[in-house]
C-alpha cells in the first residue's frame, strides 16, 4: 500500500531531514510513526502528500509511483489519500458541512450524493448537529474531527494523520484517536505520526521510530519512550 | 463528462457568489478602491471627449475666403472651384456674388449708419468670394498651392483670408488641436495604467489575506481551476459593482455640477457637452465600465492566485 525505498530528503540549509528511509506498509494496517520534534516525521508526511519531492529514492503509494507522477496529476493523487493536519487546515469561511462537502465537490460528486454522504460521516465523527457551525465556533477536538470527516468522506484507501492530537488536550486527543481506529476498522490504512507516548503505548499497534532522519526501530506491537 | 463540467462550473459560480457575501468587508474595501479608480478613468474619458468636441467645434468654424476680381468670368470661377475640389481637402465651397456679399455686409453692420452711408455712395466696392470649408483645417497646404499658382493669383482681388492675423489664429488652433489630441491619448493611457495597477494591487492584497485557503484547497486535491474559479467570480463581482457605483457617481456629478463648471470654464470649454456625451453614450459607457471592471478584476485575481497554486 505504501512503499518507501531508500528515500533521502536533503535541504540546502538544514542538511538531511531523511536519510535512506525504507519502509513497507500493508493494506489495512494502522502504523504509528514516532520521534522527537525535528526527527523527520513531518518531512515524511510532506513527501507522502507530494508537498515535497525526495532528493533520492522511490515512493509508491496506492500503486502510484511518485517518480512518474506529473504536476498535473498531483491533485488526483491527493484526492485518493485522506490527510489530517496538526493545525486542522479547515477553510475558515465555510461551515462544517461545506468543509466536508468540499472534498466531495472537487471529486465531482453530484449534489444528491453529497447530501446523502455527509450526514453519515458527521455522525461517524460525532459532529451531528454541528453542520452549520463555522470552524471558529468549534473546540480544538471538534475541529480535528471535522478534518478527519473531510479526510475520510471520500473513503480513501489510505489516511495519513500528521500529529492530529498535537494541539489537543488529552480528552479530545483520545476522541480523535478513537475515530481513527474506527476508520481503520472499516478497512482504511492509517499512518499516524505523533510523539504522544501515552497514546502510542495504549494503542498497541505497529510503531516505527525515527531519529535524526533515520528509522531506528520498527516493531509490530511497539512501545515508545519519549525523551 | 459534460455533466461533470457543468456541475463544476455551477459550483464555481455559486462558491464565488457565496464568498462575495461572506467576505463582505474585504469586498467593500476592494470595491471602494475599484470605484474610485474607475470614476477617475471615466472622468478622464469624458473630459477627453469634451476637449475633442470643443476643438472640433472650433475647427469646424474655420474657413478660407478667396476674394475674386470683378472681371472674373463664370468659366474661370468654375475652373478654380474644380481645381480646389481636385485637392480632396475640401468639405464644401460656397460662392457669394458681389450683391450677396454687400447684403451680408449691410446686415452685419446694420447699426453702423456712417458705414452704410459711406458704402452706398459708391458702387459696390466689395469683391465676390469663395468660402472654402476644408476637411482638415490643420492641412491647407494643397489648397494653398492651388491658390498660389500665378494663373489663380490673377483671379484674386485681395490676399486669401488665411494669411496675416487669421493665419496665426488658424495655426494656434491647429497646434492646440494636436496638443489636446495627444495629451488626451497620453492622459487616458496613463489613467488606464494607474487604474490597472491600483485594482491589481487591491485584489492582490485581498487574495494575500486569504492565501491559506488557497494552499489548503491545493493540499486537499482541488485542481488549480477549481480553486481559482470562485476567486475570479468574486473579483468579477467586485468589478461589476465598482463599475455601477462609479457610473452612478459620475452621472450624478455631471448632472449636478455641469452648470457650475460651465460658468467656471469662462466659456472656453463646452462643459455642458460632457453631460450630453454622458447621456448619449450611457449604455456604451455602462457596458465599457462593467467590462473593464470585470476583465481587470478577473485578470488580476487569475494572476494573483497563480503563485499560491504552483505544485511543488
Amino acid at each position: 500500500m505504501i512503499l518507501l525505498d531508500r528515500v533521502t530528503k536533503t535541504y540546502n540549509r538544514r542538511g538531511s531531514a531523511l536519510e535512506r528511509v525504507s519502509l513497507h506498509i500493508e493494506p489495512k494496517e494502522f502504523v504509528i510513526i514516532v520521534g522527537q520534534s525535528g526527527a523527520g516525521k513531518t518531512t515524511l508526511f510532506r513527501l507522502l502528500t507530494r508537498e515535497e519531492k525526495p532528493t533520492s529514492g522511490k515512493i509508491v503509494v496506492g500503486g502510484m509511483d511518485y517518480d512518474k507522477l506529473k504536476d498535473k496529476d498531483v491533485p488526483m493523487l491527493r484526492r485518493k489519500i485522506g490527510v489530517v493536519f496538526q493545525d486542522f487546515k479547515l477553510l475558515p469561511g465555510k461551515t462544517v458541512y461545506e468543509n466536508v462537502a468540499f472534498a466531495l465537490e472537487i471529486a465531482g460528486l453530484s449534489n444528491a450524493e453529497i447530501k446523502h454522504t455527509i450526514p453519515k460521516v458527521l455522525d461517524l465523527v460525532g459532529l451531528k448537529g454541528k453542520e452549520n457551525n463555522y470552524p471558529l465556533e468549534l473546540s480544538g477536538g471538534e475541529r480535528q474531527r471535522v478534518a478527519i470527516a473531510r479526510a475520510v468522506v471520500r473513503q480513501p484507501k489510505i489516511l495519513i494523520a500528521d500529529e492530529p492530537t498535537g494541539n489537543l488536550d488529552p480528552k479530545h486527543a483520545w476522541d480523535v484517536i478513537k475515530v481513527l481506529e474506527k476508520v481503520n476498522k472499516f478497512g482504511t490504512t492509517v499512518l499516524l505520526t505523533t510523539h504522544n507516548q501515552e497514546i502510542v503505548n495504549a494503542l498497541r499497534r505497529r510503531v516505527i521510530t525515527i531519529k535524526d532522519g533515520k528509522i531506528v526501530s520498527d516493531r509490530a506491537v511497539g512501545q515508545y519512550k519519549s525523551q | 463528462m459534460k455533466e461533470h463540467r457543468f456541475i463544476t462550473f455551477e459550483r464555481i459560480l455559486k462558491n464565488g457568489a457565496i464568498n462575495f457575501g461572506r467576505n463582505i468587508w474585504l469586498a467593500l474595501a476592494a470595491i471602494a478602491m475599484m470605484s474610485i479608480t474607475l470614476t477617475i478613468l471615466l472622468f478622464a474619458v469624458v473630459a477627453n471627449a469634451t476637449f475633442s468636441h470643443t476643438v472640433n467645434d472650433l475647427t469646424s468654424h474655420i474657413n478660407v475666403s478667396v476674394y475674386l476680381v470683378d472681371s472674373i468670368t463664370a468659366k474661370q470661377r468654375t475652373g478654380l472651384v474644380n481645381q480646389l475640389n481636385d485637392t480632396h481637402d475640401i468639405k464644401s465651397i460656397t460662392y457669394q456674388d458681389k450683391a450677396t456679399v454687400l447684403k451680408l455686409y449691410e446686415k452685419a453692420n446694420a447699426n453702423n449708419t456712417d458705414l452704410l452711408t459711406a458704402i452706398s455712395e459708391t458702387s459696390n466696392p466689395l469683391p465676390a468670394k469663395l468660402i472654402i470649408s476644408p476637411t482638415d483645417p490643420n492641412n491647407l497646404s494643397a489648397v494653398k498651392a492651388v491658390l498660389d499658382t500665378p494663373a489663380n493669383t490673377k483671379l484674386q482681388s485681395d490676399p486669401t483670408s488665411y494669411s496675416g492675423d487669421r493665419k496665426a489664429a488658424i495655426d494656434k488652433i491647429t497646434s492646440a488641436t494636436h496638443f489636446f489630441e495627444e495629451a488626451g491619448i497620453v492622459g487616458i493611457a496613463v489613467f488606464v495604467l494607474i487604474s490597472m495597477l491600483i485594482i491589481f494591487n487591491t485584489i492582490r492584497m485581498t487574495i494575500f489575506n486569504r492565501r491559506d485557503e488557497l494552499v489548503i484547497m491545493r493540499l486537499l486535491g482541488a485542481s488549480p481551476g477549481y480553486i481559482r474559479g470562485p476567486f475570479i467570480v468574486e473579483t468579477m463581482l467586485y468589478g461589476a459593482a465598482a463599475a455601477a457605483i462609479s457610473l452612478v457617481v459620475c452621472a450624478s456629478l455631471f448632472a449636478i455640477a455641469s452648470q457650475t463648471l460651465q460658468a467656471s470654464s469662462l466659456g472656453l470649454l463646452d462643459i455642458s457637452y460632457s453631460g450630453h456625451f454622458f447621456r448619449q453614450h450611457l449604455w456604451v459607457i455602462l457596458a465599457g465600465q462593467i467590462a473593464a471592471g470585470i476583465i481587470i478584476g478577473a485578470a488580476a485575481s487569475a494572476f494573483a492566485t497563480r503563485r499560491y497554486l504552483k505544485s511543488k
